[in-house]
């Protein structure tokens, strides 16, 4: 298993490498220009002289070459210049967006603790109200909780988070007053009533995901367990005495897991990715709303970067989940 | 930190001043949302609206405009005219004589360094100075003293407040921007997010495309103002969303541009915590007819150029009756409400520059059939006009934009009565206006019969906007597509009574001219089918007081002025 | 299972013994039912209920009105029956979900199989699959459109040419989690007693894979599958947002319920309505898809 997982690491530096070009290509072959949310009273010169300044209009290749250069020599440099105090970095440019000439890094900075404690709560919530769903509704086929938690799951993934949320808005902020609608990022937590204020204004858009991604997970948690429930190992441990809740939490969980830990391991560099609409609705300036309004500004740099980290993410938990895999089942071998 | 340590000192400095500045900063906090976030601080590198008005609660020209469209003095003393010899006798040079004992938020002096200093910046080749039109025609700035700008212009020039003037080109303080000029300027990201300035408010915290923190400027010129302590601007979501924050949840006490449709302002409003305000300048949803022909069957550098006229739209009378077709007090009474009006006029507004026009504001479809069976079109077995077995049919071309699909869709109606097939097609905004020479779907190229959306001139006096339809501006693959000239309109006459605008200095012939130019891209030729004149919608809460939305300059331009409703 | 592979099956009366199981599940009836009486609505539908014909002007008159005799669902913001306009969208809506899942669902089982399966094609197959995950969608389906919508348009037609891009498109992004999840099932079936019983007596990968692998990852499949519809309905009208989707006066379910949107405090009824045919869609298919898993179980129909 460390040998596999060692040549899957080696292998993902090509594979990051070459999906890091496509990327590129893909962003900037992408019809739109930065200058699509400059007004149309700027005339065609202006624009042409702002697109210089930029950079945006050299060659893809040498763009794509000085991005990767930013990427893995000068903002590594920069990190290691602000722990050692070093100089390695002086005089580099840093990866600045088009769109906000900021560096690419410290706008990802600002925005990973949002993305954190909101998308990642709201996934956090899903998994556990889904898990256990998914485990009773099986273990009571066609019961009324099986039937209430098949709607609530139709229900979290057939309605999209652009109705949901503003339903939400609707009825728990405009009619009952008790949750903020937009989010406020300059909030610090530092004592019980600020730490109120951010669970209240957490809640609509934890409440929004939360529903979504419980949804799916719990069909794919109920249909994994009802598979095994059947199982020949099912009815020789019920035979040898085992308890109900033994049989069912140790033995049928362990192995209907697999495909729950594939679309878990799916939704966490998702988690990174954000929940644009979601935090679009509600004002979380999360790594989901920058990456669409960069998207939408064509703001190369900037998506580049984060479709890059995005990627990076899924190899690494593409790998986790083939790990994982080996852990639940003996059985399966990659070597 | 230094900011800090600066900003202790100016409290302190604060505590020891004596009582003229008991109001100031006795309304607690002010919360402003944006539909689109704050990208960045700098008027001059900035991408849109959002952030020139963000930054004009901090920075500030020489000289504002009023909702009226009137100069007002802000760092200066008045006004330079003719009259009182701020403007040379041969118009090519204006004084400005900056208020005594101006300061910078950190304390230090404004002078005339500055002003010069900022032309410099934005007028310096490598900056991509987006605001470089403003600085065009100049062929110097100098400090004649301490606090004295002397523009000089290139020759005669007609409307000499162009620099320094509103929002859009605010003075920037040298000693912060010093190390920012030409291909330095995007690096500088403290400068650009955090600018010192004059305004009655200065920045304390930016996270990009998200919020804005404000305290107010303890230097500010007016003691007693500004009546807020502290300023917030939140940006993201929709226009949707921040409505609601005012109007319904009250979060918030201002929102810009909450454009939504008019049952929901209605139903807004009633909740009884705010109220919409409207601002009209010149923006003009537009149908454009094009002028050439955008067949796909045409070489590719051929399509959509002045080589091939249009088969059908060339002749006036189909386009005058496709422009008498439409009920524009509908499609304001479904799409905008209170927030516009029916017009006939590429310029309508202000008061003195519009012209009467207004021929177009009743429906005539009989007459409007009449003048397609006049011109040929007759209809044929399936409803559809046809001329010499040419079916009369469109493609009209759009944003993606919920009005706009409503407009596309009455539009379709009104045409097909008409005896018009009407193909509709909607493109995402960042591509139809991003101009990208590459993508079959801008603007700029017009592959299509007709297409709608909004434009505005920037300032009262039309001259710049007007010149948008000279021949020399229509887009084209020399030109990569660039060129404002949508239609590919050309009149050497309307070519040759621009030129005049230019030179012509008197007010009341400028304004002749402008109208006689409107009228010849408008009703004349009806190569343009204006729709609606919009305004901006904005929201504002019942406790904040001292609201004057303004079209001309900064909505935000008398932010030191507005007040808690107590 | 070891059971039904040794037993030669005789076709015919395996699918009878399927449909009664089926049959007897009661959710998947009404499943069967609602999805039944939603197609034949939306085929039949728009020919039986054919709208007033009414100038702007009129039309405008009746703006946002409720349910009525004359207007079943009430009218919309410039007068158009919802009615006429839902059954119009749910053509559209059924034909994309439909078509867009089962391109996802075979792709996706396809490629999940093959890497499962296959250790040699594991390597290359995920690593595409990685790719597809990493890609950013809107960029893609722009240059999508940017290349293809012309071309396409001009073979077959611009409605034709815009539904085959927009499923293909669908398809093409939304594959991926399928692929991932049956591949992960396949890792620990072909390790199980009976594909090595299977494979010991020479059976080729061919008949292992479709007659054990298969049958056993079909209920992850069915979850996917029921997922992939609703995703496709939503997704296209996010499509026609970046003008990828079909001409604007073109109604689909998920563009009325986000139309309805911004009406949702004054005309509730307005998203009610595309909300709810969507969400039906998508139980029913839940409920078959239940029933199917049951149904296809030999150890359950036994019983």
């Amino acid at each position: 298993m460390l040998t596999f997982t060692l040549r899957r690491l080696l292998l993902a530096i090509p594979t990051l490498l070459v999906i890091s070009l496509v990327i590129f290509l893909l962003v900037d072959l992408a019809p739109g220009s930065p200058m699509s949310e400059i007004p149309l009273t700027v005339p065609p010169d202006v624009r042409q002289k702002m697109i210089e300044a930029l950079g945006a209009d050299q060659p893809v290749f040498y763009r794509y070459f000085l991005w990767l250069r930013q990427f893995f020599w000068v903002e590594p440099a920069y990190v290691i210049d602000g722990w050692f105090g070093t100089t390695w970095a002086e005089g580099e440019q840093r990866i600045l967006s088009w769109q906000s000439r900021s560096p690419v890094f410290t706008i990802i900075g600002q925005r990973i603790p949002q993305t954190l404690t909101v998308i990642g709560t709201a996934y956090l919530v899903g998994v556990l109200i889904a898990v256990p769903i998914g485990i009773y509704s099986a273990y009571r086929q066609y019961s009324v909780f099986d039937q209430a938690g098949t709607l609530f799951a139709m229900i979290g993934f057939s309605v999209p988070t652009f109705f949901s949320g503003t339903l939400f808005i609707i009825i728990f902020a405009v009619w009952l007053g008790w949750f903020p609608t937009k989010y406020d990022t300059q909030l610090v937590v530092n004592d019980w009533e600020s730490f109120l204020q951010q669970i209240k204004q957490m809640a609509l858009p934890v409440m929004t995901l939360g529903l979504a991604n419980a949804g799916a997970i719990s069909r794919y948690m109920r249909s994994s367990m009802l598979d095994n429930m059947g199982m020949d190992y099912v009815r020789t441990a019920r035979a040898k005495g085992m308890s109900e809740r033994t049989v069912v939490l140790k033995h049928v969980l362990r192995n209907s897991l697999i495909p729950v830990v594939t679309v878990i391991a799916l939704g966490i560099p998702a988690i990174f990715g954000g929940a644009i609409i979601t935090e679009n609705l509600f004002g979380v300036n999360g790594i989901g709303a920058a990456l669409i309004g960069a998207i939408h500004a064509n703001d190369i740099p900037m998506v580049q970067t984060l479709a890059f980290i995005f990627a990076v993410l899924i190899v690494l938990f593409n790998l986790i989940a083939d790990v994982l895999y080996g852990l639940l089942d003996p059985r399966i071998r990659y070597d | 930190m230094k900011l800090r340590t600066a900003l202790l000192g100016a409290v302190a400095a604060l505590g020891l001043a004596p009582a003229a500045f008991a109001e100031r900063g006795t309304d607690g906090e002010v919360k402003l949302t944006f539909p689109q976030a704050v990208s960045i601080m700098n008027t001059y590198l900035s991408g849109g609206t959002k952030d020139i008005y963000a930054a004009s609660m901090v920075v500030e020209p020489l000289a504002g405009l009023t909702p009226e469209g009137v100069l007002v003095p802000k760092l200066v003393t008045e006004i330079p005219t003719l009259e009182n010899g701020g403007i040379s006798a041969d118009m090519t040079s204006i004084t400005w004589k900056l208020i005594p004992g101006l300061m910078w938020s950190d304390g230090t002096p404004v002078t005339a360094d500055d002003a010069v200093f900022t032309w410099q910046y934005c007028t310096h080749p490598e900056g991509g100075c987006s605001q470089a039109t403003k600085y065009e025609g100049i062929a110097s700035v100098e400090a004649v003293d301490p606090s004295t700008i002397k523009v000089t212009f290139d020759g005669p020039k007609a409307n000499p407040y162009t620099a320094f003037v509103s929002a859009l080109s605010p003075v920037l303080q040298k000693a912060q921007f010093e190390a920012c000029l030409g291909a330095a300027a995007p690096t500088c990201t403290d400068a650009n997010n955090m600018p010192i300035g004059t305004g009655p408010f200065k920045v304390t915290g930016f996270t990009v495309n998200d919020t804005v923190t404000m305290a107010m400027n303890e230097n500010y010129r007016d003691p007693a103002k500004p009546a807020f302590a502290s300023a917030v601007i939140k940006g993201g979501g929709d226009a949707e969303g921040s409505a609601r924050a005012v109007m319904e949840t009250g979060e918030f006490d201002y929102a810009w541009n909450t454009q939504i449709p008019p049952d929901s302002q209605a139903a807004m409003s009633a909740a009884g915590k705010g109220q919409f305000v409207v601002a009209f300048g010149t923006l003009v949803e537009r149908i454009e007819m094009n002028t050439t022909d955008p067949d796909p069957a045409l070489p590719e550098g051929e399509r959509a150029t002045a080589k091939h006229p249009h088969p059908i739209l060339s002749d006036i009378k189909v386009r005058t009756a496709l422009s008498k077709a439409i009920d524009r007090t509908i499609l304001v009474e479904v799409g905008y409400g209170a927030g516009g009006r029916p017009t006939c006029n590429v310029i309508p507004g202000p008061e003195g520059w519009a012209s009467d026009n207004d021929g177009c504001i009743a429906q005539d479809m009989e007459g409007a059939k009449a003048l397609l069976d006049e011109a040929g079109w007759v209809v044929g077995a399936d409803g559809i006009r046809e001329k010499d077995g040419k079916k009369l049919k469109l493609l009209y071309q759009t944003t993606v934009n919920p009005i706009r699909q409503d407009f596309q869709a009455l539009v379709k109606d009104w045409w097909t009565e008409l005896g018009v097939e009407v193909e509709l097609k909607a493109i995402d905004p960042g591509v139809f206006f991003g101009g990208d020479a590459g993508s079959p779907d801008t603007f700029q190229k017009f592959y299509a019969d007709v297409e709608m959306y909004a434009n505005n001139s920037e300032s009262p006096d039309p001259e710049s906007y007007l010149g948008q339809y000279q021949c020399k501006n229509a887009p084209s693959p020399e030109t990569q597509w660039q060129g404002e000239n949508i239609n590919r309109f050309c009149n050497p006459d309307y070519d040759a009574l621009y030129a005049t605008l230019a030179t012509t200095t008197d007010l009341a012939a400028r304004q002749d001219i402008a109208k006689k130019l409107n009228d010849m891209v408008t009703k004349d030729s009806m190569t343009v089918i204006p729709l609606v004149h919009r305004g901006t919608l904005s929201a504002h809460s019942n406790a904040l007081g001292g609201v004057q939305i303004n079209a001309w300059d900064s909505e935000l331009w008398n932010v030191a002025d507005w007040f808690r409703v107590k | 299972m070891t059971e039904a592979s040794t037993t030669p099956p005789k076709p015919a009366s395996q699918m009878r013994d399927i449909w009664n199981q089926f049959r007897t599940h009661k959710g998947a009836l009404f499943g069967l039912i609602t999805l039944g009486v939603l197609i034949f609505a939306v085929l039949i539908g728009p020919f039986l209920w054919i709208p007033e014909k009414l100038t702007v002007a009129e039309a405008i008159k009746l703006k946002n009105q409720g349910p009525s005799l004359r207007f079943p669902f009430g009218t919309d913001q410039l007068g158009r029956d919802m009615f006429s306009r839902m059954l119009l969208a749910g053509r559209v809506s059924l034909a994309v979900g439909f078509v867009a899942m089962t391109i996802a669902i075979v792709f996706g089982t396809f490629i999940g199989i093959m890497a499962g399966y296959f250790r040699r094609l594991d390597g290359p197959l995920m690593r595409l699959t990685d790719m597809f995950l990493a890609l950013p969608l809107i960029p893609l389906l722009l240059v999508m459109v940017m290349l293809f919508r012309d071309r396409v348009a001009g073979l077959i037609g611009p409605e034709l040419g815009a539904f085959t891009l927009i499923v293909f498109a669908i398809g093409i992004t939304s594959w991926m989690s399928t692929a991932r999840i049956v591949r992960g099932e396949v890792l620990t079936l072909k390790e199980r007693e009976y594909v090595l019983a299977s494979r010991s007596i020479g059976a080729r990968p061919n008949r292992i894979i479709l007659r054990h692998i298969l049958p056993n990852v079909i209920s992850p499949i069915m979850v996917a599958a029921t997922l992939e519809i609703a995703a496709a309905i939503i997704t296209e009208s996010v499509l026609s947002f970046l003008g990828l989707g079909f001409p604007p006066d073109f109604p689909t379910w998920g563009r009325l319920l986000f139309d309805g949107l911004q009406y949702m405090q004054v005309y509730p009824e307005r998203v009610v309505w595309p909300g709810l045919a969507i969400s039906l869609t998508v139980l029913s298919v839940n409920y078959i898809g239940d029933g199917l898993r049951d149904a296809l179980d030999p150890r359950i129909r036994g019983r």
